[in-house]
């Protein structure tokens, strides 16, 4: 059986080049890097408005842009680094690893794989495509609330359309992921052996699925309030605007933790590996994981509490958010842990990583503090939860996945990347942002609020540092692209193990690792040994 | 409850400490204290969570750093191999339930404290339109509406002689302030005309959003005369940065000789419309 499946697989990878090849493919790890690949490219084009926008903020005054256009950059801006960005390069991380760790041969529906990355790139030609129509492209922030997002001009469809396409491919990977875990672990591979970054994308793969019909529901409602007549948010025809947020939220929680759970995975497979001892409370991980996503259902209404909510429904929603900081405090308390009498060394993944840790906490900490309801009414829409959210994203999502990157390159090429570049790619990323981002707390507290393209003087000083530090965030992250093109290249040649602490299944496959890994299944002794504790 | 008290005594104290240089600087750092209760209810509120995250955050962070000092392989740390212990992930998943009950009870109680719309005394009808917002003193039949001073206007265009620098209170300015008695407790009401809005004033302590379809309710007592300057917090369009909010609290005899003056023109220009 095994035998003719290779066959049909090599067979079928030797008919196909150049173009072709990447176009028909089936192979997780061509389509995990097509992913990747594709992230960053939309990582460049959201950073590049993210650079617009600083270069706006830099004094006081409109120097740029104008505001509409303004508005467009906040708005394209979240919506490609989160659904073009973040969302697909953890969707690629999951292709080249998870079979590797489950010890699969490919993804369960390698078909569906191609499918859903190949609408990819449509889905946001289609939306960038919106920058030159009359009208301009989407401006009412990326949350799209109704009745403002229907004053949109020609844009409008195309929005619409391309968060479609992006959920139906997010579905798809979601269910590819699911079926792969439930079905193609080696034998040995338990559900409680598997590592933890297979665990948190089962997790995430499950909240996709629940919450991204939700979204497309909701764009749906908008597309015929604007075209059919319907008033499903228009109170002139008893419709609720409110209820728009309300939906919007059902999928925007959900779709934060969709955004870190991944992240938390991969901190959880990197952290163990160069502290050279076992992850910490491999069990309570899990469960945690597992509590933060059921938790994450229950408190959307977090986002709204200046809509105006009775009583009781702020504090249930203000109860319920504080109860997330248990799990997320239990995982950061088992990373400690897990450093804790290790054996530690500090190449570039666990500088990330360790990064991730101090820097995510404090976004933990600024969103602990917005879930108290009293003083969310002053935070609220402020600079301070764009701080809030970019300590959470940047060095939370982002060094995830940089981390990972760095982490598994030399499994994927063969090679080792330039470790001394990668140490500067990470002190000029982890101190840049924080001259960022920091501010952002100070000026927010102090009254500016978000998505202003120009802001009062008592508040220029701080965002003259924010737009400084921006630029050499972003500048930094093409010494990441020099240090990625350098080690596909050439460089030290990675062993299989590669890192001395790494356990696991994809650690036993040779470096770099061929088009098939787990054509047969591996030997069970050895599953034993890599997985489990 | 005693015992909460004490400690939150104790952790003030803390962090008035650490975070000394954030509590002394001008305002442009911090949340404002505010003038109200409610304002300075939720500055508390903010400096005590805002504490208890630094304690924590010094905690867990020292023991981390620690860890990466002394446990290096550099150093020649072996490492152990313990994975696992039941204590101590009940000892983590309780003591931070505990403290979150201690942060619930003051938060539940300001909330309880802002939602009490009992007691008041006079009621404006503050109403959200692209980009302006419109005041209604309901008692009173004053309404007008309060834009962006004209000075902030023109310096804020691309091709602006004036400079931002040389306009004072930039953006923060309108034609005709909302004008509020001190001393007593005011009814809020809040809607919007096209698309939603946000009517947020930092020393008073309040933000509502302004909902087209939607009365919400909410209110405020000033207890210092002052002008207070505020924004549009929710996004509204192109000028959502241009529609500030502007506060004036007068005593309560300033007040009355106010809406005489107003009563008149108020008249003229509900007639002219």
């Amino acid at each position: 059986m095994s035998t003719t499946a290779e066959v049909l697989h090599d067979h079928h990878d030797n008919q196909l080049k150049g173009i072709k090849r990447w176009l028909l493919t089936t192979n997780h790890k061509e389509i995990g890097t097509l992913y990747l690949w594709f992230s960053f490219a939309m990582f460049l084009v959201g950073g590049a408005m993210a650079l617009i926008i600083r270069a706006e903020l830099f004094e006081p005054g409109l120097q740029i842009v104008d505001p509409q256009f303004f508005n467009s950059m906040t708005t394209m801006h979240a919506l490609i680094m989160i659904f073009g960005g973040v969302m697909p390069a953890f969707v690629g991380l999951a292709n080249w690893m998870i079979p590797m760790m489950i010890g699969a041969p490919d993804m369960a529906l390698p078909r569906m794989n191609n499918w859903s990355f190949w609408i990819l790139p449509f889905a946001f030609a289609m939306l960038l495509s919106t920058l030159f129509m009359q009208g301009g492209a989407p401006a009412a922030g990326w949350t799209m609330y109704a009745p403002l997002v229907l004053q949109t001009g020609d844009a409008f469809p195309f929005l619409i359309f391309s968060v479609h396409l992006l959920g139906v491919s997010s579905i798809m990977g979601a269910i590819n992921i699911i079926a792969t875990v439930l079905n193609m672990r080696a034998p040995g591979v338990t559900l409680l052996r598997m590592p933890l970054f297979v665990w948190t994308w089962l997790i995430t793969a499950y909240l996709l699925i629940l919450v991204i019909p939700v979204l497309a529901g909701a764009v749906t409602m908008l597309l015929t309030d604007k075209f059919f007549g319907t008033s499903f948010f228009n109170p002139a025809g008893g419709g609720d605007p409110v209820l728009f947020q309300h939906i919007f939220w059902f999928f925007g929680h959900p779709e934060v933790y969709i955004l870190i759970l991944p992240a938390f995975g991969v901190m959880s497979q990197i952290i163990p590996t160069f502290s050279r001892k076992p992850l910490f409370g491999y069990a309570s991980m899990v469960y945690a994981s597992a509590s933060i996503a059921f938790l994450s259902f229950i408190v959307w209404a977090h986002h709204m509490f200046t809509v105006g909510m009775p009583l009781s429904g702020e504090l249930f929603f203000m109860f319920a958010t504080m109860l997330i900081a248990i799990p997320t405090g239990v995982k950061v308390f088992n990373w400690v842990a897990t450093m804790w009498r290790g054996s530690m060394t500090f190449e570039t993944p666990m500088l990330f990583a360790i990064a991730f840790v101090v820097l995510f906490t404090i976004g933990g900490f600024s969103g602990l503090m917005l879930a108290i309801t009293p003083a969310d009414f002053q935070y609220h829409d402020s600079y301070f939860v764009v701080a809030h959210f970019h300590y959470v994203l940047v060095p939370g999502a982002i060094f995830a996945i940089i981390a990972g990157t760095y982490f598994w390159i030399p499994k994927w090429t063969g090679n080792m990347y330039n470790e001394a570049l990668g140490k500067w790619h990470f002190w000029l990323s982890a101190i840049s942002l924080n001259v960022t981002f920091f501010p952002m707390h100070f000026v927010g507290l102090a009254g500016m609020q978000r998505r202003v393209p120009d802001y009062a003087l008592q508040f220029a000083d701080f965002n003259a540092i924010s737009s400084i530090g921006a630029f050499v965030f972003g500048f930094s992250q093409l010494l990441f692209l020099y240090i990625v093109i350098q080690c596909i290249r050439g460089g030290k040649k990675a062993t299989d193990r590669v890192w001395e602490g790494a356990r696991g299944l994809e650690w036993t496959v040779p470096s770099p690792a061929p088009a098939h890994t787990f054509s047969t299944a591996p030997d069970i002794e050895i599953v034993k040994q890599e997985t489990g504790v | 409850m005693q015992i909460i008290k004490a400690f939150r005594r104790l952790l003030t104290g803390g962090v008035l400490l650490l975070a000394a240089p954030i509590v002394l600087a001008d305002w442009a750092i911090n949340m404002p204290q505010g003038v109200t209760p409610i304002s300075r209810d939720i500055y508390d509120l903010h400096m005590t969570i805002f504490g208890i995250c630094v304690v924590i955050g010094v905690l867990v962070f020292a023991v981390m750093f620690y860890s990466i000092w002394k446990h290096r392989k550099s150093r020649g740390a072996k490492a152990e191999h313990f994975h696992e212990s039941q204590t101590v992930e009940i000892i983590w998943t309780v003591i931070p339930f505990l403290i979150l009950v201690g942060m619930a009870f003051p938060a539940a109680k300001t909330l309880i404290k802002m939602e009490d719309m009992s007691g008041t005394e006079m009621t404006i009808k503050i109403t959200g339109y692209q980009w302006m917002w419109h005041y209604d003193y309901l008692e009173d039949g004053v309404s007008f509406y309060s834009r962006l001073d004209g000075d902030s206007n023109r310096a804020r265009q691309a091709d602006s002689e004036l400079d931002p620098q040389d306009v004072p209170n930039y953006l923060l300015e309108v034609d005709k302030p909302l004008v509020l008695p001190i001393g007593v407790k005011i009814r809020l009401l809040t809607t919007a005309a096209d698309v939603i809005h946000s009517w947020w004033v930092p020393e008073l302590g309040v933000k509502k959003d302004a909902i087209p379809g939607y009365i919400n309710e909410f209110w405020t007592q000033i207890e210092q005369p002052g002008t207070y300057r505020g924004v549009c917090a929710e996004l509204c369009g192109k000028d959502h940065g241009f529609m500030p909010v502007v506060v004036k609290a007068v005593s309560q005899e300033e007040y009355r000789e106010w809406l005489t003056s107003q009563g008149a023109v108020a008249a003229t220009q509900t007639a002219s419309l």
